[in-house]
């Protein structure tokens, strides 16, 4: 069982409130992903969860009892470190077994949870080497290993995939999620990328400035973004933002259209513009048109479409995929 | 960069540098073996003579070899062991966020910039001096009888005053080798239970390997060679109780004016350093590979 809730959970190191209050149910098992941007507060509040830092008010209840006061090992949580923080001079067998070895528990015990672990890893060839002789792939597994031998209530993942080139960490981000529905372990990962984000979670924490914006699951995040900022944060590329009379008329301060709900229409219609650059990625093309009007859209075509920079074309968004927002950044309801 | 041009060149720019610190190391050597090697009694100059290795001989079987060579020995094996004992915990008290953090680690460097021979006059005569020292102080105050250091415990007086002196050094490699243990594998150490001494044992005494390895190397070199400390309290006294090898090659030289026994012991003196370097490598010097 892992369910962690958050009451009001605040925390301010001397006069800087990192976290302003923060309110949060994670349901057993689930995936849920703190994203946002850097000192959004997102790596301090796994932290305050993990215990290794304290909380300046509110309540944290694993499983309903509150854990403010119990030190991180008593938690029954298990934390993969940004850096892996691997024991340089222990084994890959010592690095995951040195939990269950400060648990006390008998070496034949042990040993088998170790291989245990590390046959799921795929770990088994390394289990003698030291982590200097590892690759970054395999120390971020050494690293889960650690985390899920100890067979705990959630795992806490901090940024783990940051240092890994592009390749592994689209590979990583499977085996990781693949894993965690294979054990069916509550987990909670913090990340600075959307597209992890999205990828991963079964729901996601937007938070900003300390707040949060938004607790919900990603498509949810996608097509009822709750404010400006999480219109903007989600979805790649960014949401075009228009404001002044096109808003207006449709009774918004702010309009936001995705980049895919904009269409190249004929002359005449929608809003002309000039292409600046077109990025072709053969799946998409993505448009950077000079609208004048309405300032810099972005647009994202499927496939491959024969514009060039300097074209004149006319975009026209999708009219049941306009976002409204109000004056103060809020999502007005359709 | 590596053409044939390039690395005559190097070797050509190198070379006066090279000639020089050659010149500089071998005609020193040079002249002591050469001196080890004649009878050369500054109390009759004129009449040197060749004597082979009999100069050897003499002094590889004085007893005071023996003597000196075994103080040499304990004096090393003592002030390497006081220093890494204490300076371990003191660097981990060090590493502790306190109120006037620099000031303490100033304060606690500050031995080291002590030279000798004032350290060894300020313990002689104010601290361990049977009459006047603070220590008889204390001890008479708590009605015992002062000890007489430099009578009754010469060599383990020299000990402590010439440990005093490294522990400043000591303390101040393992302090930075302690601020570069990486936060997060302590945090990963307290996710996994590790209790303060679990993670002492288990994360800090491994990274402190190679700074102990460097504190050992480095001050085996300077305590083989000891001899102010010596000088100023005990004069090697009393008997042979507190010579090493390097009092003993400067009293067959300055107190028995016998230059060329001095030097053949001087000589001993470098081999000697070299067989514990060799085993000092053998037995730490592997935590020292990458």
């Amino acid at each position: 069982m892992g369910r962690i809730t958050l009451e009001g959970v605040q925390k301010s190191f001397g006069p800087v409130h990192i976290i302003k209050g923060a309110d949060l149910d994670i349901a057993d098992g689930s995936f849920v992903v703190f994203v946002g941007p850097s000192g959004c507060g997102k790596t301090t509040l796994l932290r305050l969860i993990a215990g290794l830092e304290d909380v300046s008010d509110g309540k944290i209840l694993i499983d309903g009892k509150n854990v403010v006061n119990v030190p991180p090992a008593k938690r029954g949580l298990s934390m993969v470190f940004q850096s892996y923080a691997l024991y340089p001079h222990m084994s890959v067998r010592g690095n995951i077994a040195f939990g269950l070895k400060m648990a006390g528990l008998p070496k034949d015990e042990i040993n088998r949870k170790v291989e245990a672990a590390a046959a799921t890893l795929n770990l088994t060839p390394y289990l003698d080497r030291k982590p200097r002789e590892l690759s970054g792939g395999q120390r971020q597994r050494v690293a889960i290993g650690r985390a899920i031998v100890r067979e705990p209530k959630a795992f806490l993942f901090d940024e783990p995939l940051s240092n890994l080139d592009a390749a592994l960490r689209v590979q990583m981000r499977l085996e990781v999620t693949r894993l965690q529905k294979q054990l069916g372990t509550t987990a909670i990962y913090v990340t600075h990328d959307q597209v992890e984000a999205m990828t991963m979670a079964d729901k996601i924490v937007v938070l900003n400035g300390g707040k949060i914006e938004q607790y919900g699951s990603p498509i949810e995040l996608y097509q009822k973004p709750a404010n400006l900022f999480v219109a903007g944060f989600i979805g790649s590329p960014k949401m075009n933002f228009i404001t002044g009379p096109d808003a207006a008329q449709r009774g918004a301060a702010t309009i936001g259209v995705r980049p895919e709900h904009l269409n190249i229409v004929g002359d005449g219609q929608g809003w002309p513009g000039k292409v600046m650059v077109a990025e072709h990625l053969g799946s998409d093309t993505f448009l950077y048109v000079d609208t004048g009007a309405v300032g810099t859209l972005t647009v994202r075509c499927a496939g491959e479409k024969g514009v060039k920079p300097g074209d004149q074309i006319a975009l026209q968004p999708d009219p049941n995929r306009v976002y409204r927002f109000d004056g103060s950044g809020n999502a007005i309801a359709a | 960069m590596a053409t044939r041009q390039t690395q005559f060149l190097a070797r050509a720019l190198l070379s006066p540098a090279v000639l020089l610190l050659f010149i500089w190391m071998i005609v020193p050597l040079a002249l002591t073996i050469y001196f080890s090697t004649l009878h050369y009694s500054l109390l009759d100059p004129g009449s040197e003579s060749f004597v082979g290795l009999d100069n050897y001989t003499y002094f590889l079987t004085d007893p005071a070899f023996l003597a000196s060579l075994q103080n040499t020995l304990v004096l090393v094996g003592s002030v390497l062991a006081l220093t890494i004992g204490l300076g371990i915990p003191l660097a981990v008290l060090l590493d502790q966020p306190v109120v006037g953090r620099n000031f303490v680690r100033l304060m606690v460097i500050a031995p080291f910039f002590v030279m000798p021979t004032v350290s060894a006059l300020v313990w002689k005569n104010l601290l361990m001096h049977p009459v006047s020292g603070l220590f008889a102080w204390i001890a008479t105050s708590l009605g015992l009888t002062p000890i007489d250091w430099f009578t009754d415990a010469p060599l383990l007086a020299i000990i402590f005053i010439v440990a005093w002196q490294w522990l400043p050094f000591a303390t101040l490699i393992l302090l930075t080798a302690l601020q570069s243990l990486d936060e997060e594998q302590k945090e990963a150490a307290e996710m996994d239970g590790a209790s303060a001494t679990s993670r002492f044992i288990y994360l800090t005494l491994p990274h402190l390997a190679r700074p102990i390895t460097v504190v050992i190397l480095i001050e085996t070199i300077f305590l083989l060679t000891v001899f102010a400390e010596i000088f100023v309290t005990t004069g090697g006294g009393p008997g042979l109780q507190t010579t090493n090898i390097a009092f003993l090659v400067y009293s067959q030289a300055l107190i028995q004016f016998d230059v060329g026994s001095a030097s053949a012991g001087g000589l001993v003196a470098v081999v000697i350093a070299n067989i514990v370097a060799f085993f000092l490598v053998r037995i730490v010097g592997r935590n020292l590979e990458a």
